[in-house]
């Protein structure tokens, strides 16, 4: 079995991104890059399915500039065998990564897809969902468990209520939550052999799909800001300051 | 202009936050179709059908639609939604599940978590976990949005009396199939539409801790929330996260009890209209939005706060 697992290089999880002057886009001059939090995850996973006899081959793909590259390596060091980068100097909408990674899934024709339930820079949350619809195949989002028997793959999602388990024929794509599993760190020499891995590179041309943007961003701003209330140093003094001033209780 | 509403329901009552979304359509247009696809779903549908300012109701019958499974849902609403300017669905977790499936069907950029709508092209939408709000135009023919809840206020439960019309198609795809559920049961309100919100986080140590809190939401007639580490220990379930990934809410009150208030965690929850820290570590971010904040170990605190309500 071939798993493919789309990854994408964001701004660090921990980096608290701020507008530009102008209000025109985010600014995003030397933060930290990293490999999407959930596309981590749904790294980890296919090296734990591999792991554990089930599948044979791992491959990541990410759409992006050159320097995605460096989270297509860092994948390959958590495990991945063979990686993909589709170039472009683009900001691709969802809808358009997702057009790509139908061609990429047509020529791999992977038994599985797991990819991130949302990157962590436009919180979109849509992409599995549109390449699913893409290819015709059924979707597992949020996935918190996963399991493999008999071509088919019961997956575990994370709802608002609680919990839905689902059995879903394959191929078929799963999105990642956070639950699903904890990545591992990559070991020294696990970086070292990641370097030697291949890597093909695409240009987006190559691939014939439509990528025109459908949504413009006009601008960006900062949320409203609260500003930091009071200290209060007693229990008396919170519950006067409740009833009282803020009177949300009684 | 009209818009289509996918309503979220559980066959026989419509969940709060389709009232926020029939909200935030009529400030699209007047002309407003809500879509209940489901099971013996007249419930659902009688529901929608008394909502303030809808039009009409099309009600979906078929046990394909029984579990909201997208593979069978989404071929529905791209086939109805061709009729109209805009199709709307709650930011839930069963919307965001949805809508960009059909998105991809009808050849759409749909637009995620819409907080305001400036012009009929036009929409506001959080990006980098709340860090910065967008400005986006969209250009499609169709417009397709999911609504944040908590940025519009929802709309009567009653006052209207729209017809409900059959709607035959079925699609079932047979891609997938629905094994088995596990819903949270509570006698408290549901953490998105409750008025206080308790919530806590790793400082809580345990789950038998957070008895304490269920006991402080009581009083307060509220619902207990946690933060993301609360729910990665297993000392509550998953559907208690607030944050960037878990729920997004905005009660009248926000207690928040040893939760440091990561970034993830405050995009959940900074809306709120009264924030009340408490947290043993005065350095603490929560600190930075909490209206009153108390510096104080929670198990001295909280039983205090108890015994005094
Ligand atoms: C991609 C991604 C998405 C995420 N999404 C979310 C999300 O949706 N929601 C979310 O919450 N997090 C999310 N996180 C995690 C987030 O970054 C933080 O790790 C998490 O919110 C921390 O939870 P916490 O505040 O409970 O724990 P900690 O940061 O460990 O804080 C515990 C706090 O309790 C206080 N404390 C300890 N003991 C006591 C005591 N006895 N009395 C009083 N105070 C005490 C401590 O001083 C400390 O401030 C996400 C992370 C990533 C990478
Ligand atoms: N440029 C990209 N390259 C590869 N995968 C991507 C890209 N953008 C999004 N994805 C995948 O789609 C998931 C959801 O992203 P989004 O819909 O943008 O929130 C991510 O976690 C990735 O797995």
């Amino acid at each position: 079995m071939k798993i493919l697992v789309p990854i994408k290089r964001v701004v660090d999880y921990n980096v608290k991104v701020r507008p530009k002057e102008d209000g025109s886009d985010v600014d995003l001059a030397n933060v930290k890059m990293s490999v999407n939090p959930f596309c981590e995850i749904a790294v980890e996973e296919a090296v734990r399915i591999k792991e554990a006899g089930q599948a044979t081959e791992i491959v990541v793909v990410s759409i992006g500039t050159s320097k995605a590259q460096e989270q297509i390596r860092a994948a390959m060091a958590l495990g991945a065998d063979r990686g993909i980068l589709v170039e472009t100097e683009d900001k691709l909408e969802p809808l358009a990564v997702a057009k790509c990674l139908q061609k990429i899934y047509e020529e791999e024709t992977p038994d599985l897809v797991i990819m991130g339930k949302q990157s962590i820079d436009g919180d979109n949350n849509q992409t599995g969902q549109m390449l699913a619809a893409l290819l015709s195949l059924p979707q597992g989002t949020f996935a918190s468990k996963l399991s493999l028997a008999d071509g088919k793959c019961s997956v575990t999602r994370e709802i608002d209520g609680g919990l839905q388990t689902l059995e879903l024929k394959l191929p078929a794509i799963i999105t990642t939550d956070l639950r699903l599993n904890e990545p591992r760190y990559a070991s020294l020499p696990n970086i070292m052999k990641a370097k030697k891995k291949p890597l093909d590179v695409k240009a987006l041309a190559d691939l014939g799909v439509d990528s025109t943007p459908r949504v413009t961003l006009l601008s960006v701003e900062p949320p409203a800001e609260r500003s930091a209330g009071v200290k209060v140093a007693s229990i008396d003094e919170l519950l006067d300051k409740l009833r009282n001033e803020a009177k949300v209780i009684q | 202009m009209s818009v289509l509403i996918i309503a979220e329901h559980d066959n026989q009552s419509l969940k709060g936050a389709s009232l926020n979304c029939i909200a935030a359509a009529g400030r699209l247009g007047e002309d407003l179709t809500v879509l209940v696809a489901g099971e013996n779903a007249e419930g659902a549908a009688n529901a929608a059908a008394a909502v303030s300012g809808v039009s009409k109701v099309l009600h979906a019958d078929n046990a394909a639609y029984a579990h909201q499974l997208a593979e069978n849902i989404a071929p529905l609403v791209a086939e109805l939604a061709k009729a109209y300017e805009y199709v709307l669905c709650p930011s839930t977790t069963t919307g965001k599940n949805l809508l960009p499936r059909v998105a991809a069907l009808l050849d759409v950029q749909s637009i995620s978590d819409v907080m305001a709508i400036e012009s009929a092209d036009t929409f506001k939408r959080p990006i980098y976990a709340g860090n910065v709000i967008a400005t986006v135009k969209s250009s499609d023919k169709i417009k397709l949005l999911s609504i944040r809840s908590t940025a519009f206020d929802a709309a009567a439960a009653d006052g209207g009396s729209a017809n409900i019309e059959k709607i035959d198609s079925v699609h079932d795809l047979g891609l997938s199939a629905f094994e088995s559920e596990e819903l949270a049961q509570s006698d408290r309100p549901e953490l998105t539409a409750a008025n206080v919100i308790v919530s806590g986080g790793r400082g809580m140590q345990n789950g038998e801790n957070f008895q304490m809190l269920y006991d402080l939401a009581d009083k307060f007639g509220g619902a207990v929330g946690a933060s993301r580490a609360a729910v990665d220990a297993g000392y509550v379930p998953n559907d208690m996260q607030v944050g960037q990934t878990g729920k997004i809410v905005a009660p009248d009150l926000y207690v928040a009890i040893g939760i440091s208030g990561a970034i993830q965690h405050l995009a959940g929850m900074k809306d709120s209209k009264v924030i009340v820290a408490i947290n043993k570590d005065e350095d603490a971010p929560i600190f930075q939005v909490a209206d009153y904040g108390l510096v104080a170990d929670l198990f001295d605190a909280v039983p205090e706060l108890l015994s005094k309500l």
